[in-house]
């Protein structure tokens, strides 16, 4: 795994910053954090999970983006991190 | 149908609310080739996780010959988008290799039969084939005119009057009405014209378009009052239907109504008042019955 970003800082998205780590370790910064940083990571340790990533270190910028755009970002970051594409040719 | 950046989270999650009839979140032309990926990745997650109602969902892939667009297929199909929208169509052949494409992934996910297809006609070989794009296929439930690569595609401007769309747009609508399917005209992106952009749409609704593309919410309100018949209107389309039921019930093909003949041209016109009136919610469905 190689150091990947994906997202934005726009209102509504999140900015995925994924690297090698050991186990999954997540830093939120949100100005959420207090009501949803528990769901907020929950999410993103699910959808690397989901794609089979036991070991990442992960910097999250969340801008009050939905889970569904927390996965898709997630999952940008470390299709980009792996080179593994979850769609295939 | 309002056009919505595939790569714009905060958008995506909001286009439902101001109420357009369908979405066409784009993966084309608003997203960089950088961002390609996770353009698709956020638009296969909203439609498989936000509930946009009534709302029908168009997705504007990539085209087949670039490395996105099978991609960009495989994921809209398996999350569920009611319409794909194929940008740059010029044959009915690339509409079927679009269709292949299609039901190879609905076969893997046993879904057959449920994505319908719209054609974005955006040059001067597309029009010419209008026709045989428009019957290509049975998934396809629209064409639609996209402007801004035509008239470049002509050598030419888009101009406020849209002398240099007549004939794309005549075409549209009749190879459309020919086919048996909807037709859609393009956008006009000058938000701080709003007078120029009514004198469009009252200019598509008279040449037989279904509807407009629009890329920004201030633009939803006009489209709806130029396309949504006057109380006027709908009180003479009713009397005329129902005074051709009338006759019918009588054996009778042809009336007056208010001194004026009325035979089949104008009840079909009525009915399609109606409809209107219908979809814009001024009469309740059962009403018409």
């Amino acid at each position: 795994m190689k150091n990947a970003v994906a997202g934005t800082l726009e209102s509504g998205d999140i900015l995925i910053n994924i690297g090698p780590g050991e186990g999954l370790q997540v830093e939120l910064q949100s100005s959420v954090a207090a009501q949803f940083g528990r769901q907020i990571k929950a999410v993103i340790t699910e959808t690397l999970e989901g794609l089979g990533i036991q070991d990442a270190r992960v910097e999250a910028i969340d801008k009050g983006a939905l889970d569904c755009t927390i996965r898709a970002r997630v999952t940008a970051a470390a299709v980009r991190a792996t080179g593994k594409d979850v769609w295939k040719d | 149908m309002m056009f919505v950046p595939g790569n714009n989270p905060g958008m995506m999650a909001d286009a439902h609310i101001y109420g357009p009839d369908s979405i066409m979140l784009d993966l084309e032309d608003s997203v960089t080739m950088a961002e390609k990926d996770a353009a698709r990745l956020l638009v296969y997650n909203a439609l498989k996780t936000i509930d946009y109602g009534t709302t029908e969902m168009v997705v504007r892939i990539n085209p087949l010959n670039t490395p996105y667009g099978k991609k960009d297929v495989e994921a809209v199909v398996k999350a569920g988008v009611d319409v794909i929208r194929m940008p740059k169509t010029e044959t009915a052949e690339e509409v079927r290799e679009l269709e292949a494409e299609i039901l190879k992934v609905e076969t893997e996910i046993g879904r057959v039969g449920e994505t319908q297809i719209m054609a974005a006609i955006e040059s001067a070989l597309g029009v010419v084939n209008a026709y045989a794009i428009a019957t290509a296929s049975k998934r396809m439930m629209g064409i639609a005119l996209g402007a801004e690569d035509y008239s470049a595609n002509l050598k030419t401007n888009r101009t406020p009057g849209g002398a240099e769309l007549l004939l794309a747009r005549e075409q549209i609508v009749v190879a459309a009405r020919a086919a048996g399917i909807a037709c859609f005209d393009t956008v006009y992106s000058n938000l701080d014209d709003m007078e120029t952009f009514r004198k469009e749409v009252e200019l598509i609704k008279t040449l037989g378009f279904d509807g407009k593309s629009i890329i920004n919410p201030r633009q939803i309100e006009v489209v709806n009052s130029v396309f949504t018949p006057t109380e006027k209107e709908i009180t003479k389309a009713r009397a005329i239907v129902a005074a051709i039921k009338e006759a019918q019930a009588k054996g009778s093909g042809v009336i007056a109504v208010n001194g004026k003949m009325v035979d089949r041209p104008v009840v079909l016109r009525a009915e399609r008042t109606i409809a209107l009136a219908v979809a814009a919610g001024f009469i309740d469905k059962e009403e018409v019955l």
